[in-house]
């Protein structure tokens, strides 16, 4: 029989004042196989690790249990410990009887013997533990980022900068995200344009940054190290190394929708550039507003073009790479306005979301940087903006506050009294969430400088009257019903995971949270790590998040990529699924639950891809007869520790 | 008098959301009854039905199997494949007489130490009029 020896720990009073440690070890000292036992007021500290390291060599152990704390603390120390001592780390296991045990019970006798379960638990389990080692897999040293708004661009910018190769890829024609659409950035009040444009000119001219716009991920297989990615490349009909930008094919274009850049404030060609600054600077050809791509149909644009640089035949592209890091910083859309009728949008032209008022401050916007009322163009003299329109709302709209639209909404009115002295902004608000460096600051200097008028209450309806918008709310701070005539409302919409995003998280099998938006690792020491190894988040595809908040996030992101891509090799948890091929019938069951695709089929019996097996072991119970086990926790294993756990 | 009747339960903790929770639980100093010997799975996907009928074959007086919340589980869908299989082994035992509240399962997160503690306290309190498990047990 194995040699195994227990090592109980003190935990100063941690364990031993609930559990009576001395009892432990005679007990266990009487279970079968264990040769050695004993206890020690911190096995975590050195001369108790030594004490382990000695016993192993003295007693000839085979392995090794420490009853101690939660195996999340000090399960690498021990396994650790075991091998300075000359055994496999999987000879050794963590019996938890700190926090399973002695901090939840009180009564000494009861919790000696649910810490001795749990002791001889993990005696019964190390015992048929197998010696395993790690598995080693080549990494491929390049990256994917998807999404081009700030956070894509400083992750693609910080692995650029480690050396190592980048793919960009961006859904639209330009990178630069929502950000480049602002117009001013709090608390600073800097342009947004001016502090973006010089990174989206740093990130297309990098040369490790291989840049890919209006192109989209269809598809990731492999694992992390190697992932195996194909992005369609959209036709734009328009050759970026021809087109001198002469902007003659929208002069020419007979075509006007929407700009979705301005938001639907002004029309476009079917033929355009996003904005001025776009990179690539390019005009892309919509297809689906183009009345067809052929001479016949319309073909003006081609036509004017002196350069040629118009192709009608051009096809969409599938573009296979190899890259060992995913990072995805896929942003966030508005939450739809058409959900807030009572609010009037969409019903009237004058109510506006915050990034449409981000439009009319914009210099470069559609009114040159002038606020004018979409309806009229007239100055705005009394503008009352709403915040959490659709956030904090579980019964109707999101549940969760979006986080920037207090700093924002200060900001829209601050800019409002810039452009418009003696106008008059009113907002209201529930909670004023101004956390965040010189943010109070920034709120303060609205109300005190600009004048600002603050309304605690939410508002109930806003509808037309003589031209003007009515707004009801009420000020809970009075009592009061207050009524608002107003020339102009800005809704402070919640902020929701991009378009698309999610049927991309599903491709890419990433864990979401119940609000769509992509999930961390772990909350509090993971939040740039997605539950794939491998993938990481930036920005606000994770949660509503602020600018400063994007960068860092995006910067964590990428230095927790670089650890994957500065190593030759990496190593994967070896305690993995395996098949006994003498009781696989084949039937695939497996196969079919397997979380990770790791599971195929081969030669009428199934085959486990150890590299993509995480070793979760739905398989094995999914599987009638037990043909597919995890290494270290077989069934045979389990029914021991069951048997230990009920004291048998 | 004769002494309480203590009944003996065998907790299936996934180990990232429910195991983490009972951490939790002890790192919060909760106190709960220590009639619970918690065994950590990977995933509450892999909580076999021969683990099940293990446990009260060899004595256990109720079972518990505790995974993350639907959706959050560590392993995509892990747990939704454990939903499913838990309630056709319900069925399964209630079919053979076994009383329905000696087996159940619960979602408890990573940050749910609270839930953690209620669940072992509720689930101890209901097992305690039962008595002795004997339906499935081998050697009554």
């Amino acid at each position: 029989m194995k040699r195994t020896g227990v090592f109980i720990c003190h935990c100063g009073i941690n364990i031993a004042g609930t559990v009576d440690v001395k009892k432990v070890a005679q007990e266990l000292a009487k279970h079968p196989g264990v040769v050695h036992a004993e206890d020690y007021v911190y096995m975590c500290s050195d001369p108790g690790q030594n004490l382990i390291i000695q016993a192993i060599k003295e007693k000839n152990l085979d392995n090794v249990v420490v009853a101690c704390c939660s195996p999340t603390l000090h399960e690498t120390t021990f396994r650790n410990t075991s091998k300075a001592g000359g055994l496999n780390i999987f000879r050794c296991e963590i019996a938890n009887i700190r926090e399973q045990c002695s901090w939840v019970h009180k009564d000494k006798s009861s919790a000696t013997q649910k810490a001795t379960k749990i002791t001889k638990s993990a005696v019964e389990k190390v015992r048929r533990n197998e010696s395993l080692e790690a598995i080693s897999v080549p990494v491929t040293r390049r990256a994917l980022v998807v999404g081009g708004g700030i956070a894509g661009i400083q992750a693609a910018l910080d692995l650029g900068n480690s050396g190592f190769e980048v793919i960009l890829v961006e859904k639209n024609p330009s990178i630069g995200g929502h950000m480049i659409q602002l117009s001013e950035t709090f608390p600073t009040l800097d342009c947004s344009q001016c502090i973006l444009t010089p990174k989206m000119v740093e990130v297309s001219k990098h040369p490790k940054v291989k840049l890919m716009t209006y192109s989209e991920v269809q598809d990731v297989s492999g694992y992390v190290g190697n992932f195996k990615v194909k992005i369609l490349k959209k036709p734009t009909y328009v050759d970026p190394d021809k087109c001198n930008l002469c902007d003659e094919c929208t002069k020419v274009c007979p075509i006007v929708v929407p700009n979705e850049f301005e938001l639907g404030l002004t029309g476009r060609r079917a033929i355009y550039i996003p904005f001025p600054q776009a990179i690539p600077a390019s005009y892309t050809l919509d297809i689906k507003a183009c009345p067809g791509l052929m001479p016949i149909a319309c073909g003006k644009c081609a036509d004017v073009c002196d350069v040629k640089a118009i192709d009608y035949d051009m096809k969409p592209q599938i573009i296979e790479e190899e890259v060992g890091a995913i990072i995805l910083a896929t942003g966030y859309d508005l939450y739809d306005k058409a959900n807030m009728a009572e609010y009037g949008y969409g019903k009237y032209a004058d109510v506006l979301d915050g990034l449409q008022f981000e439009r009319l401050c914009s210099a470069s916007g559609p009114t040159k940087g002038q606020i004018l009322r979409p309806s009229d163009h007239k100055e705005p003299k009394e503008v009352v903006f709403i915040q959490c329109s659709g956030s904090r709302d579980p019964e109707n709209h999101c549940a969760y506050c979006s986080k920037i639209c207090c700093m924002y909404t200060a900001k829209h009115a601050m800019l409002y009294k810039h452009h418009v002295h003696d106008g008059q902004a009113y907002i209201f608000y529930i909670d004023i969430r101004s956390g965040g460096k010189g943010y109070e600051e920034f709120v303060q200097r609205a109300v005190e400088e600009d004048g600002v008028l603050y309304l605690r209450g939410k508002v109930s309806k806003v509808f037309e009257d003589k031209g003007k918008l009515k707004v009801w709310g009420v000020d809970t701070l009075t009592g009061k019903h207050i009524e608002i005539t107003a020339d102009m409302v800005v809704l402070a919409q919640a902020m929701r995971p991009a378009q698309g995003a999610q049927e991309l998280a599903k491709k890419l099998k990433l864990a979401m949270d119940k609000d769509g938006f992509l999930a961390e690792a772990h909350p509090k020491l993971r939040p740039v790590e997605s539950v794939t190894s491998g993938m990481f988040l930036a920005g606000a595809a994770q949660a509503p998040k602020d600018i400063p908040e994007a960068v860092s996030q995006a910067s964590g992101a990428a230095a927790k990529a670089v650890t994957i891509l500065s190593q030759e090799r990496l190593y994967h948890s070896p305690t993995v699924a395996k098949v006994l091929s003498n009781l696989c019938t084949g039937c695939g069951m497996c196969v079919q639950v397997c979380p990770y695709e790791a599971i195929a089929h081969k030669d009428g019996k199934v085959e486990v891809n150890e590299v993509l097996c995480e070793g979760c072991g739905t398989c094995s119970a999914t599987c009638l007869r037990a043909a597919i086990q995890v290494k270290n926790l077989t069934l045979h294993q389990v029914h021991e520790m069951i048997n230990a756990c009920l004291g048998g | 008098m004769a002494e309480e009747f203590e009944p003996k339960i065998v907790a299936f903790l996934c180990k990232w959301c429910s195991s983490a929770g009972s951490d939790l639980a002890g790192v919060s100093r909760m106190e709960y009854p220590p009639n619970v010997v918690p065994i950590q799975v990977m995933c509450s996907g892999s909580v076999s039905p021969l683990y099940i009928f293990s446990a009260f074959n060899k004595g256990a007086d109720g079972v518990l199997v505790s995974g993350c919340h639907p959706g959050d589980c560590h392993y995509i869908k892990g747990n939704y494949y454990a939903r499913r299989r838990i309630h056709l082994v319900k069925k399964l035992l209630e079919f053979v007489g076994l009383e329905p509240e000696r087996f159940q399962m619960s979602w408890v997160s990573a940050a749910e130490g609270t839930k953690y503690t209620q669940v072992i306290k509720e689930f101890v309190n209901e097992l305690k009029p039962l008595g002795p498990q004997n339906k499935l047990r081998r050697n009554p």
